[in-house]
């Protein structure tokens, strides 16, 4: 491997975006496809099916054998509300693996004693996006748990437009349907916002905090797994 | 923190830039109960400093010694190590599974 291929490699996942080092493994000769390239390559088709799978593996292709490594960014998880249900989410999410950011601009809520290890961000959702909270990508998870329109609302708009892998918002049918309407009133699509799930969480008759996180968490792996959002 | 697969590329990188030899290790397949998914990596230097996995342990050894050849000759090449063959009796994949490791120098 060169040098260059590894930089160049390595700069790809820094910059949060995906790509593909296809390695003819006879030979050792490479060549790097990023994400924005895979559509102009001889293998397309190939690449576009791991990539949404995310698994690395061997090809056959023209009879030679390659090796996809497949890099896809890590899936981040940002909580909207540091609250009891959040307090069970956060550290599930992060077993899963996932990098969690809890944004809450209530101080009394989002201390570290009632989330341990946790990132707190104690901001307004566009506060936070606009400072220490890295930007929205489609590589990241949304959970909306507040249930205050003035803090849930700015979180989805900035989720809806940043094309979030999954959209999810705390609330009942009503609730969702008010809120449907604030954001078709803010200029969003039903395009858009028929990708927020509301009610959140897959119904498993989740009761407590603990179930309800767990029935979040198992729609995020579902919708990562599916759509090939992240590794 | 375990080192992940990505945190294994970039100290390479990072190696490499050092003027350290240095050779990556893929798993490029995987049979039956294998420890460690197609894609793992280990980064090896020409001290024989490795960082990563490619079997939870099992054939760590020996293909830091192949990691060694290759970082000499630069051939990159294909080592396979399961129950049914001789390096799986010396090395030995408890398991019971099969893995093919990729192995190439970083130049």
């Amino acid at each position: 491997m060169r040098i260059e291929t590894l930089a160049a490699l390595n700069a790809e996942r820094a910059a949060r975006r995906a790509a593909i080092l296809v390695t003819d493994v006879a030979s050792g000769e490479q060549r790097l496809v990023r994400e924005a390239e895979i559509d102009a390559d001889p293998l397309a088709e190939t690449l576009r099916t791991h990539l949404a799978s995310g698994r690395s593996g061997l090809v056959e292709a023209g009879g030679r054998d390659l090796f996809l490594t497949v890099q896809v960014p890590p899936v981040r998880l940002v909580v909207i509300g540091a609250v009891h249900i959040s307090q069970a989410l956060a550290p599930m999410a992060a077993g899963l693996d996932l990098a969690v950011t809890v944004i809450d601009p209530r101080t009394a809520f989002a201390t570290p004693e009632r989330f341990p290890g946790i990132e707190l961000v104690s901001l307004w959702p566009d506060e936070a996006f606009a400072g220490p909270v890295p930007p929205l990508d489609r590589y990241c998870a949304v959970a909306a748990l507040t249930h205050d329109p003035k803090i849930d609302d700015p979180a989805l708009r900035s989720a809806l437009r940043a094309g979030c892998f999954y959209v999810g918002a705390l609330g009942s049918r009503k609730t969702h349907a008010r809120r449907l309407d604030r954001l078709t009133e803010a200029g969003f699509g039903q395009a858009e916002t028929g990708r927020i799930r509301a009610p959140i969480g897959l119904d498993i008759g989740a009761a407590t905090p603990p179930e309800i996180a767990v029935a979040i968490l198992a729609e995020i792996v579902a919708a990562r797994r599916r759509t090939g959002a992240g590794a | 923190m375990l080192a992940t697969d990505t945190d294994i590329l970039a100290a390479a990188e990072s190696w490499r830039r050092d003027g350290r030899d240095v050779a990556v290790a893929t798993v490029i397949e995987t049979w039956g109960s294998a420890p460690r998914p197609v894609g793992s990596h280990l980064v090896i230097d020409g001290a024989g400093n490795f960082l990563g996995s490619v079997s939870g342990g099992c054939v760590e050894g020996e293909v830091i010694t192949e990691g060694l050849d290759v970082i000499a000759d630069g051939r990159p090449r294909i080592l396979e190590f399961g129950v049914a063959d001789e390096t799986a009796w010396r090395a030995g994949l408890s398991c019971g599974g099969r893995i093919r490791v990729f192995l190439e120098r970083v130049a």
